[in-house]
Formats: C-alpha cells, sequence, structure tokens
C-alpha cells in the first residue's frame, strides 16, 4: 500500500466529508448546534492538519516519484487512484495548514446559518485536497471543478452587499474556462488510452494536438490563476466573498491553477507549451505592470490585496515558462509564500472589518496607536508581501525572475516592476491604515488583537519567517519532482535571449574557410 | 415463429394491456373510490411488466413477420418507461386528491399509454412504430387535460392534441414518402433501400420523419408546445411527460436513425446536429426568463434532449450508449425535481409554481432545499453530481469519432444553462424567506426524493461500471 500500512490519503479525505454530514444532520438547534458545528469543524480541520504533518515526515524525499499510492477501481471508466509527489504534498500542507485558521477567523464573524457554513467549508477542503492528491485525470476534474458548488454557496451566502453577483461572475466564469478542459481530457484519455496521470505525463501527443489541448487546459488554469485579462471575477469574488472565504480562495483556490499547469500542461504538452511561451508572457508582463497600478487607485482593501494576488500570480506563470529549474522551483515558491501572505493579509482585513464593519481605507488611519500588535502583524505581512529578504515571499520571487531573466531579459525587466510597484501599493496601504492621524473617532477606538486573533496571526508569522529563513525546507521535497519535469521538457525548450554560456569556440576548419 | 412465440416476446405489453382493460372496468364499476387500489394495482402491474423483461420479452428477436423486436435496447427503455410511469402514478393521488379529482381513469391511462411507449421502442416496422406512437400519445392528451375545471390544464390538452396531431401528419406523411420510395415499411428494408441509392424521395421520407419524431422529444425547432404543456397539466402529469415519453420517443429516434437510416448516416446527422445544437441553446436561453417553475423545467427538458441528441449525433454504438445513459440520469433528476414541485404548497394546500415561492426555502425546509439544490447542479452537470457523468458520455462518444470541435461548442452551452439552474439555488439559498410553502404531509414523495437525490449524489459514481455495461449491451443490440 504506502509507507504507513494505512490509506493516508484517503483518510484526509473522509475526515471534512464526515465532519460536514456531521455538522449539517447532528441533534440540536439554534445556538448549540452553531457551537457544535464550529468545534466539530475545527476539529476536524485540525486532525487534518495533523494527517499533513504525519504526511509531509514520512515523505521520502528522494524516494519514489509518487508515493502513498492508493488505487480501487470502483468508478468502472476511471479509478479513485490516489499519490502525492513533492509538489503536492507542500499544497497539500499549506491546504491543511490554512483552513483551521479559516475556520478560527470564522469563529465570531460568521453568525447565521454556521453549520451550513462549516459544512461547505469543510467540503470545500476536502475537493482542494482532492485535486492535489487525484492520480486520475477524471478525478482530478470532479475535484477541481467541484469545488465551484461550495465556493459559490460561500459567497452567495455569507457574501457582502453585491454576493449575488459576484457568486454568479465567479461560477460561470471558471465554469466555462474548465468544460473546454474537459473535452481536452477526454481526447487525451481517448489518445492515450488511460486516464492514469503519471502516465499521461509521460506520453507524447502529437505536436498537432498539443497546440489545441494546450489552449483548451489554458482555458482553464488562465481563468482559475487568474491571468489578465480574465481576471476580473477575481476582485468582486474576493471583496464579496466572508473573510475565510477570501484566505480559501486565495490561498488554495488560485494554486490550483499553477499546479495544473505543473502536473498537465508543462509535462503533457512541452512543446506547445514552449510555442505559447510568449503568449503567456505577454500576459503576465501586461498582468504584472496593469493589475500593480490598477491596485495603486483601489480604495477598498481587500480589492487591493486582490489585485495585487493577481499580480503575484503573473510571477508564476514568468517562472512556470522559464523552463528552468530556478524558474519552476520559484514558481512553486510564490505560490506557498503568497499562500501564506495573501491569506494573513485578508485575515488582517477581517480583523478590523469585524470592528467596524467597512472596508474602505479611508475610513481607517492611525491605527498602529490603538492597535499596536495588529500593527506589527500587520507590517510583517506587508513587508513580506513586498518581498523583504528573510521573508517567505523573497526565495520565490527572486528564484522566479532569476529564472525568468535566464530566458529573456525584457520579461525579467518587466516582471521586476511588478516588485517596485508591489511595494509602492503595500506600503501606501499600510500608511493609510496604520499611520498618519487619527481622523475617525470609532477606528481609533477600536480595540487591539484579541487572544483567538492572536492565535490565528501567529502561526502564519511563524510559517512566513520559517520560509523566508530556511526555504530548504520546503524546496528539497520538491526537488526531485521538479528535476523530473526539467527532464521531461528540456528538449522542447525554447532559446534564451540572453547567451548566458560562452559559445562555444568555432572549429579551426570554419575558422579557416572564413579567412 | 408461431404466435404463442411472438406473444412471449411482446409478454410486458400484454400484461399491461390487459391489465389496463381490466382496471377500467374496475374502474367503471367501483367508481372513483376504488382508485387507490387502482393505483396500486397499477404499478404492481408496471412492475410485473418489468420482471416480464427477464424473459424472453427481454432478448427474445423479431417476433410478429418482422414488425416487432425484443432486444436489450428495447428492454432497457422499457425499463426506465415503466419506472416512470409507476411513479407519475404513485405521486398523483397527493396532488388530485385535495381537488377530489383523483381519478380511477388516471392510473389506466398511465397504463396505455406506458403499453403504446412500449411498442414504439420495440418497433422495427414504421407502421408498428406509428400504431405505439399514437396509442402514448392519445393517452397523453387525455393526461395533459385531466383536471377538467382547470382552464390551464384544458388548454394544455387542446394544444398537445393540436400540435401532436400535426406532429403525426408530418410523421406519416414521412412514412408514405419512405414506403413509396422503398416498397417496404421495415426498418431493414428502408435501409436497404438507402444503402442501394439515396435518391431525394428517401431523403425527403427521412427529413419528415425525424421532423416528426423531434415533435415528441421536443427538439427544437420543434419545441413550441413543450412549455405550455408542461405549464398547464397537473404536475404528477408533467412529471410523466418529462420522463417516460421522453425515454420512449428518444430510443425510438435513435432506432430509427441507426436501424432504418443507418446508411443515411451522413445525412441524418446534419438535421440531429442542428436540433442538438439549437435545443441545447434555446433551451437554456429561453429558460432564463421564466418565472413558473414548471416553464422552467420544460425549458431544462428541451435543453436536456439537445446534450443527449450530441450522443446520437456520433452514431456510434457508444453514442447510443451515452444516449441510453443520459435518459436514464435525466429521468431521475426530472421526476426529482418534478415530486419538488409537488411539494410546493401553501398553508392551505393550493399548489403554487411561482419561483418566487422558493425564497428562502433553505431556512424553512432545509432538506427540501437541499434536494432542490442537488437537482439543479446536477441537471447543469456540475460534478461531483452524477449528472455530470451522462454528460461526460455524450461528449466523449463525441470525441471518439472525432467531433470535438461540436464537442467544444456543444459543452460550452451548458454554460448558459448553468445561468438558469443557478438562478433557483440563488432564490432557495441566497434570498429572504417568502415563507409561503407549507410542510408536506406525504411520505411517498418524500421517499422518492430521497431516492432520486442519493441517485444523482457523488455515490451514483459507483453505478458507473454496471450501468454502462447495461446501456452498452442495449445499444449494441442496435448494431
Amino acid at each position: 500500500m504506502n509507507q504507513l500500512g494505512f490509506p493516508i490519503l484517503s483518510i484526509m479525505l473522509a475526515v471534512p466529508l464526515v465532519a460536514a454530514l456531521w455538522c449539517l444532520f447532528a441533534p440540536g438547534e439554534g445556538e448549540a448546534k452553531a457551537r457544535s458545528a464550529r468545534v466539530t469543524a475545527l476539529a476536524a480541520s485540525l486532525i487534518d492538519l495533523v494527517l499533513g504533518g504525519v504526511l509531509w515526515a514520512n515523505y521520502e524525499v528522494g524516494g519514489a516519484r509518487w508515493q502513498f499510492i492508493e488505487r480501487a477501481d470502483v468508478f468502472g471508466r476511471f479509478s479513485w487512484a490516489l499519490g502525492i509527489d513533492g509538489i503536492a504534498l507542500m499544497l497539500i500542507v499549506l491546504t491543511v495548514f490554512l483552513v483551521p485558521l479559516c475556520i478560527l477567523a470564522s469563529w465570531t464573524s460568521i453568525q447565521k446559518r454556521v453549520p451550513e457554513y462549516m459544512a461547505v467549508f469543510l467540503l470545500t477542503e476536502l475537493l482542494m485536497l482532492g485535486v492535489f492528491v487525484a492520480q486520475d485525470l477524471f478525478l482530478f476534474y470532479i475535484m477541481f471543478e467541484g469545488g465551484l458548488i461550495p465556493m459559490y454557496m460561500i459567497i452567495g451566502i455569507w457574501g457582502g452587499a453585491r454576493r449575488i453577483y459576484a457568486s454568479y461572475k465567479f461560477f460561470l466564469y471558471t465554469l466555462l474556462g474548465s468544460v473546454l478542459m474537459l473535452i481536452a481530457m477526454l481526447y487525451m484519455a481517448q489518445t492515450a488510452g488511460t486516464t492514469f496521470i503519471p502516465t499521461l505525463m509521460t506520453f507524447n501527443f502529437s505536436s498537432q494536438a498539443q497546440l489545441w489541448l494546450f489552449l483548451a487546459f489554458f482555458a482553464s488554469f488562465a481563468v482559475k490563476m487568474p491571468m489578465w485579462p480574465v481576471h476580473t471575477w477575481l476582485p468582486d469574488a474576493h471583496v464579496e466573498a466572508p473573510t475565510a472565504g477570501s484566505v480559501i480562495l486565495a490561498g488554495v483556490m488560485l494554486k490550483l491553477a499553477g499546479y495544473g499547469f505543473i502536473r498537465f500542461s508543462l509535462p503533457m504538452f512541452p512543446e506547445a507549451s514552449a510555442h505559447y511561451m510568449w503568449l503567456i508572457f505577454a500576459l503576465s508582463m501586461i498582468a504584472t505592470v496593469y493589475t500593480s497600478l490598477v491596485a495603486l487607485v483601489q480604495k477598498d482593501m481587500k480589492k487591493l490585496i486582490a489585485y495585487s494576488s493577481v499580480a503575484h500570480m503573473a510571477l508564476v506563470t514568468f517562472g512556470l515558462f522559464a523552463f528552468n529549474r530556478q524558474g519552476i522551483e520559484g514558481a512553486m515558491m510564490v505560490m506557498l509564500g503568497h499562500g501564506l501572505v495573501s491569506s494573513a493579509l485578508f485575515l488582517c482585513v477581517g480583523v478590523v472589518y469585524d470592528r467596524l464593519h467597512t472596508r474602505e481605507i479611508a475610513r481607517y488611519g492611525g491605527l498602529a496607536t490603538n492597535m499596536p500588535a495588529y500593527a506589527t502583524f500587520f507590517l510583517f505581512f506587508t513587508m513580506a508581501s513586498v518581498g523583504l529578504p528573510g521573508l517567505s515571499n523573497f526565495p520565490g520571487e527572486f528564484l522566479s525572475m532569476m529564472g525568468t531573466y535566464e530566458i529573456s531579459s525584457w520579461a525579467a525587466f518587466i516582471a521586476v516592476t511588478g516588485i517596485i510597484t508591489g511595494a509602492a501599493y503595500m506600503l501606501y496601504l499600510y500608511r493609510r491604515i496604520c499611520f498618519g492621524p487619527q481622523t475617525n473617532a470609532d477606528a481609533a477606538a477600536m480595540p487591539d488583537l484579541d487572544k483567538r486573533e492572536w492565535l490565528v496571526l501567529a502561526p502564519l508569522a511563524a510559517a512566513v519567517l520559517w520560509m523566508g529563513v530556511y526555504p530548504e525546507s520546503f524546496l528539497s521535497p520538491m526537488r526531485a519532482d521538479v528535476g523530473a519535469l526539467l527532464e521531461r521538457i528540456h528538449p522542447a525548450a525554447p532559446a534564451s535571449d540572453a547567451a548566458l554560456t560562452v559559445p562555444h569556440a568555432a572549429p579551426a576548419a570554419a575558422v579557416a574557410g572564413e579567412r | 415463429m408461431s404466435y404463442i412465440d411472438s406473444f412471449a416476446l411482446s409478454l410486458p405489453e400484454i400484461i399491461l394491456s390487459f391489465g389496463a382493460i381490466v382496471l377500467m372496468l374496475a374502474a367503471a364499476w367501483m367508481g372513483d373510490k376504488a382508485s387507490k387500489a387502482i393505483s396500486w394495482v397499477s404499478v404492481l402491474l408496471l412492475a410485473g411488466a418489468g420482471l416480464a423483461l427477464l424473459g424472453p420479452a427481454g432478448s427474445g428477436g423479431l417476433g410478429y413477420d418482422g414488425l416487432y423486436v425484443a432486444d436489450p435496447f428495447a428492454a432497457f427503455a422499457k425499463l426506465l418507461i415503466y419506472v416512470g410511469a409507476a411513479v407519475a402514478i404513485l405521486v398523483a393521488p397527493g396532488f388530485f386528491n385535495r381537488d377530489g379529482e383523483m381519478r380511477a381513469e388516471y392510473p389506466v391511462l398511465i397504463l396505455l399509454s406506458a403499453v403504446g411507449m412500449g411498442t414504439m421502442v420495440s418497433a422495427v416496422d414504421l407502421l408498428t412504430l406509428y400504431v405505439g406512437l399514437e396509442l402514448q400519445s392519445l393517452a397523453a392528451y387525455v393526461l395533459a387535460s385531466f383536471l377538467r375545471r382547470d382552464d390551464r390544464s384544458a388548454e394544455a390538452g387542446l394544444k398537445y392534441f393540436v400540435l401532436g396531431a400535426l406532429a403525426s401528419g408530418i410523421l406519416l406523411y414521412g412514412i408514405s414518402l419512405l414506403y413509396g420510395f422503398s416498397g417496404t415499411t421495415s426498418f431493414v428494408g428502408v435501409a436497404a433501400a438507402m444503402k442501394a441509392s439515396m435518391g431525394s424521395g428517401l431523403l425527403f421520407g427521412l427529413v419528415f420523419v425525424l421532423a416528426g419524431l423531434a415533435f415528441k422529444i421536443s427538439a427544437v425547432p420543434f419545441h413550441m408546445w413543450t412549455p405550455d404543456v408542461y405549464e398547464g397539466a397537473p404536475t404528477p402529469v408533467t412529471a410523466f411527460f418529462a420522463s417516460a415519453p421522453k425515454v420512449a420517443a428518444m430510443a425510438l429516434t435513435v432506432r430509427v436513425a441507426i436501424e432504418a437510416m443507418g446508411p443515411a448516416t451522413g445525412e441524418w446527422r446534419q438535421i440531429i446536429i442542428f436540433c442538438a445544437l439549437a435545443s441545447t441553446i434555446l433551451g437554456a436561453v429561453g429558460a432564463i426568463g421564466q418565472t413558473n417553475i414548471k416553464r422552467l423545467l420544460a425549458y431544462s427538458s428541451i435543453n436536456n434532449v439537445g446534450f443527449a441528441l450530441f450522443g446520437l449525433v456520433a452514431g456510434t454504438a457508444y453514442g447510443a450508449s451515452a444516449v441510453m445513459t443520459y435518459m436514464t440520469v435525466y429521468i431521475v433528476m426530472t421526476l426529482g425535481s418534478l415530486i419538488c414541485v409537488l411539494q410546493m404548497r401553501t398553508a392551505d394546500g393550493t399548489p403554487t409554481e411561482q419561483i418566487a415561492a422558493l425564497s428562502g426555502l433553505s431556512r424553512t425546509r432545509p432538506a427540501l432545499a437541499a434536494a432542490f439544490a442537488i437537482f439543479m447542479f446536477s441537471l447543469a452537470g456540475i460534478p461531483p453530481l452524477f449528472g455530470f457523468w451522462p454528460k461526460f458520455m455524450v461528449f466523449d462518444a463525441l470525441v471518439r469519432v472525432d467531433m470535438w470541435p461540436l464537442a467544444m461548442i456543444g459543452i460550452a452551452t451548458s454554460v448558459i444553462g448553468a445561468f438558469y439552474y443557478l438562478k433557483i439555488v440563488k432564490t432557495i439559498y441566497f434570498d429572504e424567506p417568502a415563507g409561503v410553502l407549507a410542510p408536506s404531509r406525504s411520505m411517498i414523495e418524500g421517499v422518492l426524493i430521497a431516492l432520486a437525490a442519493l441517485f444523482v449524489s457523488p455515490l451514483g459514481y459507483l453505478m458507473i461500471g454496471p450501468l454502462g455495461r447495461i446501456t452498452q449491451t442495449a445499444a449494441n443490440a442496435l448494431f
């Protein structure tokens, strides 16, 4: 079975499911049921966190490519095939780390329909974990697409004023992207004769087919990522979603697309990836410049962070399509770092939103005076988001840009401007909220962090520091898998515009002939 | 083959016909107070007919001198038809009893209609086809106007009758053309004539026959009657229309297209592609502005028929099995959602069909709301619900014959459809409670809803293997 002797991945999926059903059907009424639902959800997510830890501890770095494999052919046409590599492991760890924090963050801010909320949230966790552990093409698709339903519910029921519009936009946008991917998957299963992802990753599709298949997958992942110009659902969804919804959206859901690129687009269609590299780079360059500038003028805190997410995700796509180790490892690190930092920033917004019920930046100011602990945490995460060395985003951003520079100095040049504008909008945001005069009396009267909020923010801060100081913990499980990926895509890698290696001396005969 | 053997092949129809006649007499003598007993006996008869499919009626081959066939395809379609018919009988008392309109003839008419549908799916001759179709339709016209004192019901019946008669005329004209130009009414003979030479006479016959059948499955551009009839007919009858006759007409269309017109696949494929795309698009767009849930579900059925037709477009055995899979899951979803509509009653028991009445249902009746949401997401084809699987199958069938551009367009139209299903979920879950719907007392409805919801829940995926084998066996019988 696997190195543990029990089906740990299935159990990790079953725990949130059972807990979600218990939240919904547990006896009790009103407040008592709400309390039991909160406790159940927290307990379930903590169990998954522990299991995630067990997974990480038992993952053999340098061992088999796919570990913790499970397989049951129960669906006739496709199977319940689970298994992870280092890349999936890191994203699973990120997911199980964030979910308990989300549930803690919703402890008091969600007051209506608590059992349903907790159940839907746990189902979201189940589906996202399912995406990362699925080893079967269609199982992946079902998990990937299934995530729409709970997220639609979270935005639509517990969201803000324009929640209905945002939920529709989120659902239909992402659905349109993914159905095209389904057709591509059907074609692949038909051509390759298997739905097993590891086999498909080594299957050579014809160059012509690759071009189409890549575009179909791109339609799905570009929306989910989100890349300019199909990013417009994200600010709406983020702004209207409750805090924890934003956290899960930014922290994990956006990573599904990056994971998809690594798992499908690059290894399965290497030639097409090289062919469309410029498309990706062009969109990423526009995204970096455009969304950073848009972020600069936002009046809504969540919208600003949402746009900053789009800009950060552009760094991921830059790195992924750089076709070299620095780029791909950097992209993964940006995903993990952004998962932590953007989640933390959304939680910071949530803290003040719970007190004042507005996300408008102008309604705050001078919070450093009355909320010193909060201001410290917020500053810490702002710095991490800006890419300060020693904090989580720096290793990823640095690697990603270095990889990009190796293949295209122009793309790298534009990517770096994103870091500069990123510093501008984040510091400007921080100044307007935490520094300056206390012009708003109600904002000035807000109490500092309570114990629960400390409990939410402190682990995130620790993780951010860990990732910045010792990124090796996170890089080492992925190293072999990135190596395998590089081996696969290397023959198709496009030429670099910067001659980073010394050209070979011309053969003597040729030199003689030129004379 | 002796007549005894032929009778054995059509045992289900014989059981139902005799049962219907006896029950009709019983209804005449005992009156409406016996309606409950008659209903239960009818359900038992349907179950008996279903059991009879295990014998020679399930796979006995040709009978009645090549007019009728008992093959696994027909048997599977009949099974779905009987389920739809039985459900329509079971849920009727809860609807009609309140007005004292539950009449003993209702189950009898459904049985007769089921006989007609059984004949349709077993037809291998254009005349058997026509007789079966008419028997089914005549019973259906009466059922549509079953609420005699209700204007809308009478209108529905009349509309259905006039347009149905028109469709029958078109079909009959097509049949006469096919007969005239091939000299035979048997499917095999028509196919042989088409193979020999595909003249314009046969081509016109093909077009008219398909047009007539498109009426029966309510594919665009022959769908106009559907919203009006679904809205006007009593809800249990709507549930019946949306399930059993849809399966019968769809199975018939598949059989005619493949067995009788197989050599002309290139010709009919264009027609079916148009119908399929037009149905998915118009079915989705038409539903968006609806305020009546039954009208919305009518458009949803048009939309779903379009998707099922994509399987037929492939023209392969796998495609035919995809159509049957589609219809299987579709009737469960549609019956489930229409029984949910049956539960929409105000405090004084008056049924309401306004979508607005569903507002905030999730807070007043969470279980019904959850079932509704499951059916809606499933109809939209969103995984992990089982409604995703039939869509997967039909598009897989298209991709297998390298028609992936059509598959791309087809699946993109499903996004338009998702919009109005989401609208229902939004009304139920996001809106403030309207509080007009009262709790239900019906056990049977509750049980049926629960069963249907379980079927389309992710648990349904466990049935992919067996269901795939059964539909594949059924489809192979056509080739």
